[in-house]
């Protein structure tokens, strides 16, 4: 992989965790402190809270994974190659369009003991005129935290594995194994399964670390006394008391080190997985529930895709809603006022959104494909540590690392020009573009290469004439999946843009903390819109230009 | 969703690229407020960036209104940099001292008090003193209005320039409550007849730390140490009736006190659902605007209490790196001004108390303030009561402290 790109994405992050590291051991001069010492590491441990953040930390992380990677993998073992995996498939692009913060406003209206299901039930079911007082956002354990992050994980996951099941004779495999008498399930878990993870361990990884440093779904449906690690590093540093930000330094490198640990741990689950795995394998039961696991994979997807899309819908419909009291199913009457109020706005940033994420978008694929290209051209591979590099800005939690870039971003007289947001969106999107486009670049059947060059075609014209039209459709997606990463981005837009470069994300926060639900409504579904027509569009082009080839325009 | 920002002490790496950039220090001279013709004219054509919370579209639109006015009068561009937590307002401007940052800053104008204020003013990152030199500042009663120049006690020095007025005052809805409590121990018999009904934003959010803080000065024996650094006081002594109360109250609350709203929109929306009947607010006029806006049902109506509730003033405060200065002095006048100030309290934009003293204005513009007329839950100036000041800051911050290791960690 070109060493400019890794050496950049290494630089960057470097910079960013030595702006963390001087505070978390006293050096600090801007509050007057430049002897070196242990005060915060103290500061740290004597908050009363930090076992049992710590401990919320790591479980829900682990807990989140296993979900979302189990049901991901459930899901494919009942259903890949059906109808009904095709119609999940359809799914994924909206699912993957709403942003977690967005997916977990909406689950928390829906699942609350005032939300949306308990209306649909009271009080002709229930007997309650009022909601009852029952815990269920902000549980103690964690567990509407887990089940919101699986929640919008398992679509990316299966987004992963899809990429990665096109790389392998999966079918072929599966039907080896059910003419030996395995059931599908036990089939599929037996012969595909240990390919497949093998391919997908980075975006697991991903998922982990994101897990365990994610803020904004926490904040939303996380305990509250204490919140995660993550959520309280930031509480410390937004605390008015300065001499707290030593301690959210400490914090911020316990919470790397947590992710580290993490991602330790889950190796070690992975070995001991696998020692008992060919065990399993060679005992050579056959398995005979398929039944049950195909329906209990269905319910799990029907539950994901439920959560996600149902809780938008109860966002849509708070945009335009009147006063809504509980129990009513539906608003006593309905406005267009939040989106005629709001409109002019929303537009604004939706223009500088689609510039930004645009523009990152096209280098981070430029980017991309230069690696990939130099790739196949001089035959490397790329090593574990290239792709651990590329990984770097997933698995830091961003809190980490991104403070000190942007001190370095104001120190370069860099901060707050839309050129610096969007160099620091590309750090975040290409790994994704990344990773959606390395495998079915790879699998390009080089002998179409061969073929051309036979005919007198230089490297540059296969590229350009003949690899590039063959995999519009991945390299499209993988555009997708990256628009849909920036348009996301929270914290190094605001944090890089210092408050001057405004996306629809960042507005969308901001108003948020006001807490009109109708207004988060009406951002909710501009923010799930503008990624979602980079999807549809994904889809739309290839058909278009490829109108009259067959082999190119239709399906999978 | 608050804005994360540990500091980076750039010494080498920021130094170094400063330096080659050209970025040090320029040597400038400081805008002077007794000259003020002189601040005008350099105003006009400056782009002041007022970093303000973006969480409530009334305020938003009121910014709005202000911009458009400053662009009309005086030439200047004002942007508005909606923030979801003002203290990230203040980590940019440390963050910028950290980085070598003298001039040019990317924060003209914060909206401020209390905490943020005294951290800043501690700090050296403040610019002034400007805001007692300015022409509106004639128009305001410091001698009568303390809050004007004691910001939660600490002395404002001319270091930032008070907008508005905010006093604590609870609303509730009627519909559902005959009687509302008068009192703190009041509330608790409230609580104990309708357990699981009322709940307050976790400290430390401000709104949160400010009931227990109301709580305090009704439940306290004495209040006079309040008023001074809590290092000075008996802390355990004067705030152990607070702890006896909460101890009583907590299992009571919404979610017997295993969780708690995050922040005061948060507690709104409970109301809104029927999951509370009481909320506490710092805005006197929040009740009627959320009526109007359907996000609170046409019944819930404001109370305060039979002691008083706190009251304090928001201000506005420059940066010492702030690039526009002159721009954001003129914004600040201009935010003084009455035609500005009426505007403020007009409940239909803002409802928020006004700064200046009535009886400083002309006729016409006294005029302003006498025809507005409240909103359907909001009380008048006689109903409200003279506010009681705020504590000094160091009691919040050990207050919620303690509040946090007893209530805000697993029980």
């Amino acid at each position: 992989m070109p060493v400019l790109t890794m050496g950049l994405l290494a630089l960057l992050v470097a910079a960013g965790l030595a702006g963390v590291l001087a505070p978390a051991f006293g050096w600090f001069p801007a509050l007057g402190h430049t002897r070196p010492g242990l005060g915060a590491w103290r500061d740290l441990f004597a908050w009363p809270g930090i076992g049992a953040a710590t401990r919320l930390s790591v479980t829900t992380a682990l807990a989140a994974t296993a979900l979302s990677l189990g049901t991901t993998m459930l899901i494919c073992a009942a259903w890949h190659g059906t109808r009904v995996f095709a119609a999940i498939q359809r799914l994924l692009s909206p699912l993957l369009s709403v942003p977690h913060a967005a997916a977990a406003l909406g689950l928390a209206f829906l699942i609350s003991p005032s939300g949306w299901i308990v209306r649909l039930l009271s009080p002709w079911a229930t007997g309650w005129e009022r909601p009852p007082d029952i815990l269920i956002a902000h549980d103690p354990w964690g567990l509407t935290l887990i089940a919101g992050l699986a929640a919008k994980e398992i679509p990316f996951l299966l987004l992963m594995t899809l990429a990665a099941l096109g790389q392998m004779p999966a079918r072929r495999s599966l039907l080896i194994a059910q003419t030996q008498g395995y059931g599908r399930v036990t089939g599929w878990l037996k012969t595909v399964f240990p390919q497949v993870y093998g391919q997908i361990r980075l975006p697991v990884y991903a998922v982990l670390a994101f897990s365990a440093s994610v803020v904004d779904v926490a904040l939303i449906l996380g305990p509250t006394t204490p919140a995660t690690l993550s959520v309280q590093v930031l509480d410390w540093l937004n605390d008015p008391q300065l001499s707290l930000r030593f301690a959210a330094a400490a914090g911020a490198l316990l919470q790397l080190g947590l992710v580290v640990g993490l991602l330790a741990v889950w190796r070690g689950s992975e070995l001991a997985a696998m020692r008992w795995g060919r065990g399993w394998v060679a005992r050579g039961h056959r398995g005979r529930a398929d039944v049950l696991w195909r329906g209990l994979a269905l319910v799990a997807a029907g539950l994901a895709a439920a959560a996600v899309l149902g809780g938008l819908a109860g966002l849509a419909v708070w945009s335009m809603a009147g006063f809504w009291s509980f129990p009513d199913m539906l608003p006593q009457g309905f406005t267009p006022r939040a989106w005629a109020t709001h409109w002019p706005t929303v537009a604004d940033r939706v223009r500088d959104t689609v510039i930004i994420a645009g523009a990152a978008t096209a280098i981070a694929l430029a980017l991309a494909l230069a690696c990939l290209e130099a790739e196949h051209r001089y035959r490397l591979k790329p090593s574990a540590r290239e792709m651990w590099l590329l990984y770097l800005p997933l698995i830091v939690p961003q809190a980490t690392f991104l403070t000190g870039l942007q001190m370095l971003a104001i120190a370069s007289g860099t901060a707050g020009i839309m050129a610096s947001v969007v160099a620091v969106h590309v750090l975040f999107v290409l790994p994704y573009v990344f990773l959606s486009l390395a495998e079915p670049w790879r699998a390009w059947d080089p002998r179409h290469a061969l073929l051309a060059e036979t005919l007198g075609a230089g490297p540059d014209r296969v590229f350009w004439r003949l690899r590039l039209p063959m995999l519009l459709r991945p390299i499209l997606t993988a555009a997708a999946v990256g628009f849909a990463v920036s348009v996301g981005q929270y914290l190094p837009t605001v944090l890089i843009g210092t408050g001057r470069v405004t996306t629809l994300t960042t507005e969308a926060v901001a108003l948020s903390s006001g807490g009109d639900r109708r207004l988060i409504g009406v951002y909710a579904i501009a923010q799930t819109a503008v990624p979602l027509l980079g999807f549809l569009a994904a889809l739309a082009l290839p058909a278009l230009v490829f109108r009259n080839r067959r082999g190119l325009s239709g399906a999978t | 969703m608050r804005q994360p920002t540990p500091p980076f002490s750039a010494a080498l790496a920021g130094g170094l690229l400063a330096g080659l950039l050209g970025q040090a220090a320029v040597a400038q001279t400081a805008p002077d407020p007794a000259d003020w013709d002189q601040v005008v004219a350099s105003a006009e054509g400056q782009t002041v960036y007022w970093n303000a919370w973006g969480g409530n579209p009334q305020v938003n639109a009121f910014i709005q209104w202000t911009a458009d006015e400053v662009q009309d009068r005086f030439g200047i561009a004002l942007e508005h940099v909606k923030l979801s937590d003002a203290a990230s307002a203040v980590t940019t401007v440390l963050n910028e001292k950290s980085a070598g940052r003298d001039t040019g800053g990317s924060i003209d104008l914060i909206w401020i008090n209390g905490e943020n204020f005294a951290a800043m003013k501690r700090n050296d990152l403040l610019f002034g003193p400007w805001s007692e030199a300015i022409p509106n500042w004639q128009l305001t009663d410091p001698a009568e209005n303390t809050a004007l120049t004691s910001d939660f006690t600490v002395p404002v020095d001319g270091l930032e320039a008070p907008w508005s007025m905010a006093q604590v005052v609870f609303y509730y809805d009627s519909a559902d409550i005959d009687t509302p409590p008068a009192t703190i121990p009041g509330l608790l018999d409230w609580a104990r007849a309708h357990p699981g009904r009322f709940t307050y934003p976790q400290p430390p959010d401000f709104l949160g730390s400010t009931f227990l803080k109301q709580a305090l000065l009704e439940l306290a024996t004495e209040t006079d140490p309040l008023y001074a650094p809590v290092d000075e006081a008996d802390y355990a002594a004067i705030s152990a009736p607070l702890w006896d109360y909460l101890e009583e109250l907590t299992p009571l609350l919404w979610r017997q006190g295993q969780a708690y709203p995050q922040t005061g929109p948060a507690q709104r929306q409970l109301v809104a659902d029927d999951e509370i009947d009481i909320a506490i607010s710092f805005n006197p006029g929040e009740a009627s605007a959320a009526i109007a806006n359907y996000e609170l049902p046409e019944t819930v109506r404001s109370f305060v209490l039979e002691g008083g509730t706190i009251g304090n003033a928001s201000f506005l405060a420059i940066p010492f790196n702030a690039n526009a200065k002159e721009g954001a002095m003129v914004v600040a006048n201009f935010l003084m001004s009455p035609e500005a100030q009426a505007r403020a309290q007009d409940p239909d934009i803002l409802g928020v108390g006004t700064v200046l003293d009535l009886d400083k204005l002309e006729a016409p513009d006294r005029a302003r303030f006498e025809e507005l007329t409240l909103g359907v839950a909001t009380l008048s100036t006689e109903e409200l009561g003279t506010p009681l000041p705020e504590p000094h800051p160091s009691w919040m911050e050990r207050i919620e402290e303690d509040w946090e290791s007893r209530y805000g960690v697993a029980r």
